[in-house]
């Protein structure tokens, strides 16, 4: 039921509704610290500590919406990678922690700022990332995120800042 | 931004007068454009040189692979380049091992250091040896910003960042804006740094900084010792900040001199005109013990409004708590005393000088005489990986700076952050209780 038309900068899914202050701890536990060095494996127990059945219903494309300060905690990397393996299309949230959100859009997965209160478990939305909407295609009602600063947009569209430096031979922000 | 222009008469080179547009400059302001030779203010995007980036064995492998991705068989500052092995040390499972090794055969192939187990927690090191006042720091671990007590602009950073940063020595940033955070007045007997900033999350709450930058004075702030300032900056990122910064004076200068570092030591504060995002004044006279309730770190309540809370470990240590004075402080509450029965007291000093220091002055011992056990310099059971994991519906008291849920290893575990007297008291009494009890 969901796709991904990556390139036209439109994503389609389920929403996954989670609460505030989801931690990095959260998403991809110390308990599993031996698993990082197997992703595709650690990515099995995405966010099994806030929802345990999580990582099994979760479909390519589908959003993780949270409440404020998504992804605080630890630097681990991890939580946005495996988020990302297990194919969640982007995360939405009233805010996030920074190195949270400076790390996913390193990975390349969308992380976007808005009223998540519109948006509840299981509706389907529309994303335009150029346009800057989300479209609630369950509740009839449009959206809007807040815009990335353009730096975040060059590293996002070079797809992640491993391949922004490779492109580049350096910075070229 | 709020930032102030002034003008001011520069002398150049040739003693003639000439004026240029000076701005007043917050800490972190000052450093960034330090390392970029540009006069930049918050808000402000750029390229910046750094100084110091370290990882560890829980982020560093994968900041290895990016490195190798990128394409990189060197990178730029092996000396200032540091893979610390803290977080699963000495290693509990082969998988971590393997990491470990991948580190290993990095530093040995791009002569990076390591820091390899035993040594001890990432930031007890980089404040023994390795950041000076005005450095930039990245460091793989949230929790870098504990190097901001020494007035350096230290962030963490995830793999990808750390992995560029080893590369090229570089990163970019924006120039975070800043809240003043004022210490006034007195602390009051059994009331420590630990108490003083879980007070201030409690009050901001764990965004209440985000993006921002920290950066901490006043009369109390201005005379806290290293060891209390590491503790506050370190927990500076669970108020969301990017870094928490004291300026560097007088109590810097002889903390660098004791570690035979005097010579990176260079006075550092903001100028006298600067205007702040926000100023918030705490008066500490009006602060008691506290402790965070399970699962968030701005759950925060004084001891003395908690019910009874019976433990089942407690926990003092880690990059946190784990400093000499915080042990000191613990052993001597604990001297002559036994560890309630049904209570497990676990201590891990930070680093392998402080374990040994420890060791020399007896306080080991007090705390082994006492039922405690005392485990090797490293992140010992804060992260979940080993050496103290919950059962399920465990209580645990812990000097740490984080008890998000599933922590310590089980997410049907509850963890109750405090300071190391609250800690070492209430391990005496099987309960969460007040150290003013014993201390008063
Ligand atoms: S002691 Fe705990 S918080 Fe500090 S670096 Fe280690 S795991 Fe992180």
């Amino acid at each position: 039921m969901s796709e991904t038309k990556k390139n036209s900068g439109i994503l389609t899914g389920r929403s996954f509704k989670f609460g505030d202050d989801i931690s990095t701890d959260l998403i991809a536990p110390g308990r599993l610290f031996h698993l990082r060095s197997n992703l595709p494996e650690l990515a099995k127990h995405v966010l099994e500590d806030a929802d345990p059945e999580f990582a099994g219903k979760v479909k390519p494309g589908d959003f993780v919406v949270g409440g404020r300060n998504f992804g605080l905690g630890s630097s681990r990397e991890h939580a946005p990678l495996i988020m990302k393996m297990a194919g969640v299309g982007a995360v939405l949230a009233k805010s996030f922690a920074r190195i949270f959100f400076r790390n996913s859009i390193n990975v390349g997965l969308p992380v976007l700022i808005c009223d998540t209160d519109k948006i509840d478990e299981g509706d389907i939305l529309e994303i335009d990332l150029k346009k800057g909407t989300i479209d609630n295609k369950t509740k009839n009602l449009v959206l809007q995120f807040s815009p990335l600063p353009e730096v975040m947009i060059k590293i996002l569209n070079d797809g992640g800042l491993v391949n922004h430096i490779t492109k580049n031979k350096g910075f070229n922000l | 931004m709020n930032t102030q222009r002034r003008i001011k008469a520069v002398k150049s080179r040739k003693l003639k007068v000439k004026t240029e547009v000076i701005l007043d400059k917050t800490i972190s302001e000052k450093i960034i454009s330090e390392h970029t030779g540009r006069e930049l203010k918050a808000g402000d995007i750029a390229i910046v040189n750094v100084d110091l980036v370290m990882s560890q064995d829980g982020t560093g492998p994968l900041a290895v692979s990016h490195v190798r991705r990128m394409g990189f068989d060197r990178i730029k500052n092996p000396e200032k380049s540091i893979f610390f092995i803290d977080h699963a040390s000495p290693s509990p499972r082969k998988e971590l091992s393997n990491s470990h090794i991948v580190l290993r055969d990095f530093a040995a192939q791009t002569g990076a250091i390591i820091s390899d187990a035993g040594k001890g927690v990432c930031h007890q090191i980089l404040a023994e040896s390795y950041t000076c006042p005005g450095d930039i720091v990245l460091g793989g671990d949230s929790h870098t910003c504990t190097s901001g007590a020494l007035g350096a602009f230290a962030t963490g950073m995830g793999s990808t960042d750390i992995a560029v940063g080893y590369a090229l020595a570089s990163t970019w940033m924006m120039v975070p804006s800043t809240i003043k955070v004022n210490f006034k007045r007195r602390i009051n007997k059994g009331v420590f740094a630990k108490d003083l900033i879980i007070y201030l999350i409690g009050k901001i709450t764990s965004d209440g900084a985000t993006y921002m930058a920290l950066e901490f004075g006043g009369e109390v702030g201005s005379i806290l010792s290293m060891d209390e300032r590491f503790t506050i900056s370190n927990m500076a990122v669970e108020a969301g900040a990017k870094t928490g910064i004291f300026p560097s004076d007088g109590i810097t200068k002889e903390y660098l001199k004791s570690q035979g570092r005097e010579n990176c030591f260079r006075e550092l504060s903001a100028d006298k005109g600067v205007k702040y995002e926000e100023v918030i004044d705490i008066d500490c006279s009006l602060i008691e013990p506290m402790v965070s309730q399970p699962h968030t770190v701005d759950n925060a309540l004084p001891v003395r409004n908690l019910e009874k809370i019976m433990i089942d470990q407690v926990f003092i240590g880690t990059c946190t708590n784990g400093r000499l004075s915080d042990l000191k402080i613990a052993a001597d509450i604990l001297k002559g005393k036994k560890v309630a029965g049904g209570t497990r007291l676990i201590v891990v000093p930070a680093s392998k000088d402080i374990y040994l220091e420890a060791l020399r002055t007896g306080i080991l011992e007090t705390f082994m005489d006492s039922g405690a056990i005392v485990e090797s310099p490293g992140c010992g059971p804060c992260v979940g990986i080993h050496q103290g994991i919950l059962g399920d519906g465990e209580v645990c008291l812990s000097t740490q700076n984080r008890n998000f849920k599933g922590r310590m290893g089980n997410p049907n575990s509850f963890i109750y952050l405090c300071s190391p007297a609250t800690a070492a008291w209430s391990a005496v009494r099987g309960y969460i209780a007040d150290p003013r009890e014993v201390l008063l």
